[in-house]
Formats: C-alpha cells, sequence, structure tokens
C-alpha cells in the first residue's frame, strides 16, 4: 500500500518536473519561459521530497525530516532566483511578448538606446551619489544603540 | 535586552533548523542548537537592522495553507498552459501598486506572486510603491491586481504592519 502512494507520488513529481522543463522548449520568449521552471518544478519536486521523506522514515531507524529543510529552501530561492532573472531580462531590454512597461513607471528600466559609454557613467554617478547615505544609514544603528 | 536578543524570532527559527539539519533531538544538539542560535543573530546584528515582529501569528499559519494550496492550484494551471498552445498565450506585464512598506513584507509578497499562478514579479520599483509583476495569460490586470491585493497583500499587511 505504502509503496503504491510512493510511487504516485515519485510519478507525479517526474511528470511535472518534466512539464516544467519541457516549457523551456516550448514557450517562446524570455519572460514565459522563466515560468515554467519557478512554478511546474516546486510541485515536482515538492512531491518527490515528500516520498523521499516518507520512505526514509518508514525505513531508517529515525524519522527524515532533511527533506523538509530542502523543501523550505527550495521555495525561498526559487522566487529569489527568478525575480533576478526577470531583473536582468528587463535592464538588458531583450525582446518580449508582452507588451513591456514605459521606461519611466518604473525607475531602474533597460537602456533603451543609450550607449554603453553613457550608461557606464550613469552608474558611476549614481554609485557616488548613493555612498554618503550608505554610510549614515550604516552609522545609525550604533547611535541608537548608545 | 534588544542587544542581547536582537532578534526574538530569528533564535528559535535558527535552533529549529539547526535540529532539523542534525536531525535529532539529543540533549547536546539542543544545547549547541540554542547556542548556535543566540550567537548568529547577536553577531550579524548590522546585517539585519530591523527586528523582526510577527503581530499576528495565527494569521501567518493561515496565510501559509492558503499560499500552498494556491502553489498546488498553480501547478496544474501552469502545466496545462506549457502542454496548450503556446501561441494563445497572451502575455503581459502588470503594475501592482504597494500598500506594504516593511522591506520583509514586500519580499514575502514578491515571492508569494512568483509561486503562484502564472504570475513572476519582475521588478521593484525605486521607490517601492510598485512591484511590475509578469502574467503568464492575462487578459484582465485589474482582476489580477485585486486579487493579489486581496489574497496575499491584506494578510501580509495584517501580520508585519499593524495599525
Amino acid at each position: 500500500m505504502l509503496e503504491f502512494f510512493l510511487s504516485f507520488l515519485i510519478l507525479t513529481g517526474a511528470i511535472f518536473t518534466f512539464i516544467g522543463s519541457l516549457g523551456l522548449v516550448r514557450l517562446k520568449d524570455m519572460y514565459t519561459r522563466l515560468h515554467g521552471p519557478t512554478k511546474a518544478t516546486t510541485l515536482g519536486v515538492g512531491s518527490l521530497l515528500i516520498a523521499s521523506a516518507i520512505y526514509f522514515s518508514a525505513q531508517g531507524p529515525s524519522i527524515s525530516l532533511h527533506e523538509f529543510l530542502i523543501t523550505i529552501f527550495l521555495l525561498i530561492t526559487a522566487p529569489v532566483s527568478a525575480h533576478l532573472l526577470a531583473k536582468t531580462a528587463l535592464h538588458l531590454n531583450l525582446t518580449s511578448l508582452a507588451e513591456k512597461p514605459e521606461k519611466d513607471a518604473i525607475d531602474q528600466g533597460g537602456p533603451d538606446e543609450v550607449d554603453t559609454a553613457e550608461e557606464t557613467e550613469k552608474a558611476d554617478t549614481t554609485d557616488t551619489a548613493v555612498k554618503p547615505e550608505a554610510a549614515e544609514a550604516l552609522q545609525a544603528p550604533d547611535q541608537t544603540k548608545s | 535586552m534588544t542587544r542581547l536578543l536582537p532578534h526574538p524570532v530569528l533564535t528559535p527559527v535558527l535552533a529549529v533548523i539547526w535540529l532539523l539539519l542534525n536531525n535529532s533531538i539529543e540533549p547536546g544538539q539542543i544545547l549547541l542548537g540554542l547556542a548556535l542560535s543566540w550567537a548568529i543573530p547577536v553577531l550579524t546584528i548590522r546585517f539585519w537592522p530591523e527586528a523582526v515582529s510577527i503581530q499576528k501569528p495565527f494569521a501567518l499559519v493561515r496565510y501559509t495553507i492558503i499560499l500552498f494550496y494556491d502553489i498546488i492550484m498553480a501547478n496544474f494551471t501552469v502545466a496545462r498552459l506549457i502542454l496548450g498552445n503556446p501561441d494563445k498565450l497572451k502575455p503581459s506585464f502588470v503594475k501592482l501598486p504597494l500598500d506594504l512598506t516593511s522591506d520583509l513584507a514586500i519580499s514575502l509578497l514578491a515571492n508569494s506572486i512568483t509561486l503562484t499562478p502564472g504570475t513572476l514579479s519582475a521588478q521593484l520599483s525605486d521607490d517601492h510603491s510598485y512591484l511590475l509583476v509578469h502574467a503568464l495569460n492575462e487578459t484582465d490586470p485589474e482582476t489580477l491586481v485585486a486579487n493579489i491585493k486581496q489574497r496575499y497583500e491584506k494578510p501580509l499587511k495584517e501580520i508585519f504592519e499593524s495599525c
């Protein structure tokens, strides 16, 4: 009985992981491709891990809970990496099926027709502009403590 | 008090993670875990200047259950969209105005959005007033925004910002 349940979980996991990877091939642009791996894999890897936890708890001397940690870390990190990839894609102004938002709506929007030299200059000025504030922010907690 | 125990929430969480990592509840491991989970927040206090305060723990549990349910549903929705005809998809960018102010709440909201049905948080505006959301197949952006605000942002506001 347990084996049926476990094989069901493992099969579900395998199918969803496969669909997630299939999304990378079938979908047409960078942004939609991100949807496949970030979502279809959460349930896929999730059910594989649940199956692993149940199997090793039933087999081994003690309950195996490592898998829950893996699940938690996966749920925390997968969206962050997807967010960074999407942010980078926006910044590089990659082609998108969806209508891209106007540049001033989001402050750090992609460099439209700015050539690279200008862009690095901009980055330099923002860096120096930020520095004094950052220094103040670092000092602030110390002052409140004393 | 605040110096010796800067993050009252972080300490028990770290202790539980330590015990899970070691997969044991021997007294030695519990003591070591408690010592580490006390020392790490004290040593990393400059990295986390604001203490996390959870106003309503039960709302957090309820939020987690809703989120897990949505994640499972999201998997089926996205799987169906991927297996269907990709040319019929209507991806779009949606601007989500934020009411949340705390950084932790915003990052939790962004994570939730990425984990749930066909949406992906792409960018946070510099002044933290907008979150740019990419939807895989969205014909009605206003409903999507209303849905996210009602389902995720409201409970998060209750949990982390009491007012």
